[in-house]
């Protein structure tokens, strides 16, 4: 029944997985760098242990490297697992990187079921594979949907089942627009 | 498009059922594809993202400020409560520096737990008024936004918007209170009170709306942390967990905030956790929330009369720092009516955000409905769905 | 179009099924995002649009009238095609909102937002705001019932949409309201 700091949560870690990095962002954030190979056996432990008792996943979270000016430069993406318990009221943070060419880690949705939905929404925004999801479809766009958006490379599309994606010229005819290109708008058409 | 058939009989047992995204008791444009078997149910699998406007994208695009009237569109219900949520979130990443350590007025903070009380108020009014419209009795619903009208009045007076505010600023808020506001907002309280008592004559004791919320899909207390509800629905399973009170952001550490948690309120078939008690506990929750706004109300600092903070004393200058934030990520909880609203910020320094990150209360709720609405009856689908309070653009943002 | 107008005579039938539909404008409940809190508070107790005749519908089938109240993404797109296809004629489309009219706040940085629902349905008035007031959205409403009182069996009606507070109509003037003057 109480707090522990992050240091005394990150030796604990370190004393089973030596090779968990304990890491400081600039803003003297603390978190913990795991290898997506000892993640599973982290968060189990994180899960399980009556001094750490992680009950709650608060967040799962990802984000892209690409652009991000970090020292060395890298293009992985981040995936941010933040766990809370509730009974000694601490926190931590998690981090393992999926690199862009081989873009997957393993699902924690066994440990926590509301990872189910976080990972979902993670692999449909960001394309990251989470091995071992019972699920892993895409959660917010459409199935046909082309691209992983919130990757820093990623390209807006021009159009959608035909539908162009730009609103100036465009407007009904009886049917899905589909508007000659330099046709003219019908007057009140494009208000 | 074979699943999106309304009705696909197989083999004349089971059925299934597409219900939404245009169903009026779904809140929203939510779907549910049901596998039934008659009445009962035996798989129901939502389907989101019908309202997927990519705020999360926006974010990166625009400056820090200039997303505030986005998050308004997150949660257009308690949209107060979004800004606040985001402004608190960027305050903390400025103040993870020194060098652009960012002090809101305290007038400031009072005006925010005012206005993000009288916000949950309302939204709570419209939670607990479309649940008992989905269950049948559409007057409560009438009460309740009568009471909503008086709110978006004050609202409006305040900062001219009705709905999405734009009101909370980072570093303060955007406009001072309006002459006479104080006693228009107590009197609203007084005659809210009175009014609040009569809709819970109408409907809280109600008969057939009690036996149709008791014991239905309750979630114990394991379940609800383990599943990720948060909020009122994380309560009303017996957590005592407020955000508000257990990581007090703003003024909420002085207000002494008190937590009402479920208790099997419906009586004998009543369980914890199940649809009443997540209906009880909002009930109980706009009362602490009047309680809350009086608070605020008395600890609010005098107005100056001539301020010599050119800004008014209700907005601190962070132009300088929005310019050239500290480079790193903060991740802040902030308790919203339908539960945390957790910002992840990601950082490069620049004027943009890097990324923004919103985690809300109603993304995990129907992460959990699967799970729950299995070998229940079909009509309890909606009383599930009324009772954990579902805001659609929070799921899909 | 032209020509049948000319060859067929209408009569007070006509005219007074046109006076029927005015005043029992049916909506479809159908609302997306923000815009349909303020169609709910519309229909609650302060604006009570009931006294118009306006009665929610919950299916389409059953409504003359779709309110787009808020944002229609490219994956909501086609269930708004479905909707008002199931709508049975004479139909009536009002866009509220300017998600709705043009994708508003999210038109330019948002990859899924649908630029405007004209681009699959037909859209009889405009009612710019973000979201617009209770007011903004009866006052399209009024402008609507004109065109529905000028309806005639064929299919015979306005095809310029209508914009609310355009500039060929200040707001609070609506061409109802200038037929009542001229009367």
């Amino acid at each position: 029944m109480s707090a522990l700091p992050f240091s005394e949560l990150a030796a604990r870690i370190r004393a089973r997985f030596p090779a968990v990095a304990e890491r400081m962002s600039e803003n003297r954030q603390p978190w913990l760098l795991v290898p997506a190979a000892d993640l599973l056996a982290v968060c189990q432990l994180c899960r399980d242990d009556p001094e750490l008792d992680f009950a709650s996943l608060c967040d799962l979270t990802g984000w892209d490297l690409l652009r991000y000016p970090a020292q060395p430069p890298s293009d992985a993406i981040v995936v941010a697992y933040y766990l809370h318990s509730l009974r000694h009221r601490h926190h931590l943070t998690l981090k393992a990187l999926a690199p862009r060419a081989c873009c997957t880690l393993p699902s924690v949705s066994a440990i926590w079921p509301a990872a189910i939905a976080f990972e979902r929404e993670v692999y449909d925004l960001l394309g990251v594979q989470f091995s071992g999801h019972p699920r892993l479809t895409r959660i917010l766009l459409p199935e046909d949907w082309e691209g992983h958006p919130l990757r820093k490379d990623y390209a807006y599309p021009a159009a959608y089942h035909g539908v162009p994606h730009a609103r100036a010229g465009q407007w009904f005819e009886d049917g899905p627009a589909r508007a000659p290109a330099g046709a003219a708008p019908p007057a009140g058409g494009a208000a | 498009m074979s699943s999106d058939l309304l009705i696909e009989n197989q083999h004349g047992e089971r059925m299934r059922l597409s219900m939404g995204p245009q169903h009026p008791a779904t809140h929203g444009v939510l779907r549910l594809l049901i596998d039934s078997d008659g009445e009962v149910v035996s798989r129901a699998v939502p389907d989101q993202g019908y309202l997927h406007r990519a705020i999360e994208k926006i974010g990166e695009c625009v400056e820090w400020a200039q997303f505030v009237p986005y998050t308004d569109r997150i949660d257009y219900v308690c949209a107060m409560n979004a800004n606040l949520a985001y402004c608190v979130a960027v305050e903390a990443l400025l103040n993870s520096d020194p060098a652009t350590a960012v002090r809101v007025p305290r007038r400031a903070e009072c005006l925010r737990v005012i206005v993000a009380e009288l916000n949950r108020i309302s939204s709570h009014l419209i939670a607990v008024g479309a649940m008992a419209m989905d269950l049948g009795a559409y007057t409560p619903f009438l009460h309740g936004l009568a009471q909503r009208e008086a709110v978006n009045d004050i609202f409006e007076k305040l900062c001219g918007q009705r709905l999405t505010y734009n009101y909370v600023t980072i570093g303060g808020v955007a406009f001072d209170l309006y002459p006479g506001a104080e006693q228009e907002i107590a009197s609203f309280l007084d005659r809210f009170e009175e009014e609040f008592r009569r809709f819970n004559q109408l409907i809280t004791n109600n008969r057939i709306f009690r036996e149709r919320c008791a014991g239905v899909a309750p979630v114990s207390a394991e379940e609800a942390i383990a599943w990720g509800l948060v909020g009122p629905n994380l309560r009303a399973s017996g957590v005592d967990w407020d955000i508000r009170r257990d990581e007090p952001y703003g003024i909420y550490g002085e207000l002494g905030v008190r937590v009402p948690v479920g208790r099997g309120y419906a009586g004998a078939r009543g369980r914890v956790g199940d649809c009443y008690d997540r209906y009880v506990v909002r009930l109980l929750e706009i009362e602490e929330s009047v309680r809350l706004i009086r608070e605020a109300l008395r600890l609010l600092p005098p107005k100056a009369d001539k301020p010599s903070d050119p800004l008014g004393g209700h907005q601190a200058d962070v132009g300088k720092q929005l310019r050239k934030p500290p480079r790193g990520e903060v991740r802040v909880r902030t308790e919203a009516p339908r539960g945390e609203m957790g910002y992840v910020i990601v950082s490069d320094g620049g004027k943009q955000p890097y990324r923004v990150r919103c985690r809300t209360g109603s993304f995990s709720a129907v992460g959990i409905f699967e799970h729950l609405m299995r070998g229940i009856f079909l009509a309890d689908i909606v009383t599930i769905i009324g009772s954990f309070d579902i805001v659609v653009p929070e799921i899909d943002r | 179009m032209k020509a049948a107008e000319d060859s067929i005579v209408t009569t007070a039938v006509d005219e007074f099924l046109a006076w029927g539909k005015e005043h029992s404008l049916f909506y479809l409940l159908f609302a997306t995002a923000c815009c349909g809190i303020e169609l709910m508070q519309t229909g609650g107790p302060r604006y009570d649009v009931d006294r118009l005749g306006m009665i929610p519908r919950a299916t389409p089938r059953q409504s003359d009238l779709m309110i787009v109240a808020g944002t229609i993404t490219h994956k909501m797109a086609s269930r708004v095609r479905t909707l008002w296809e199931q709508m049975t004629e004479p139909r009536w489309v009002v866009s509220m909102g300017s998600c709705a009219n043009s994708g508003g706040p999210f038109s330019k940085w948002s990859y899924s937002v649908l630029n405007g629902v004209d681009k699959y349905i037909p859209v009889d008035v405009y009612i710019p705001g973000c979201p617009p007031r209770p007011e903004a959205l009866i006052d399209g409403v009024m402008a609507l019932r004109e065109r529905v009182r000028r309806y005639r069996t064929l299919g015979i009606r306005d095809r310029d949409p209508y914009v609310v507070a355009g500039h060929e109509a200040p707001f609070g003037s609506h061409p109802g309201k200038e037929r009542e003057a001229t009367r």
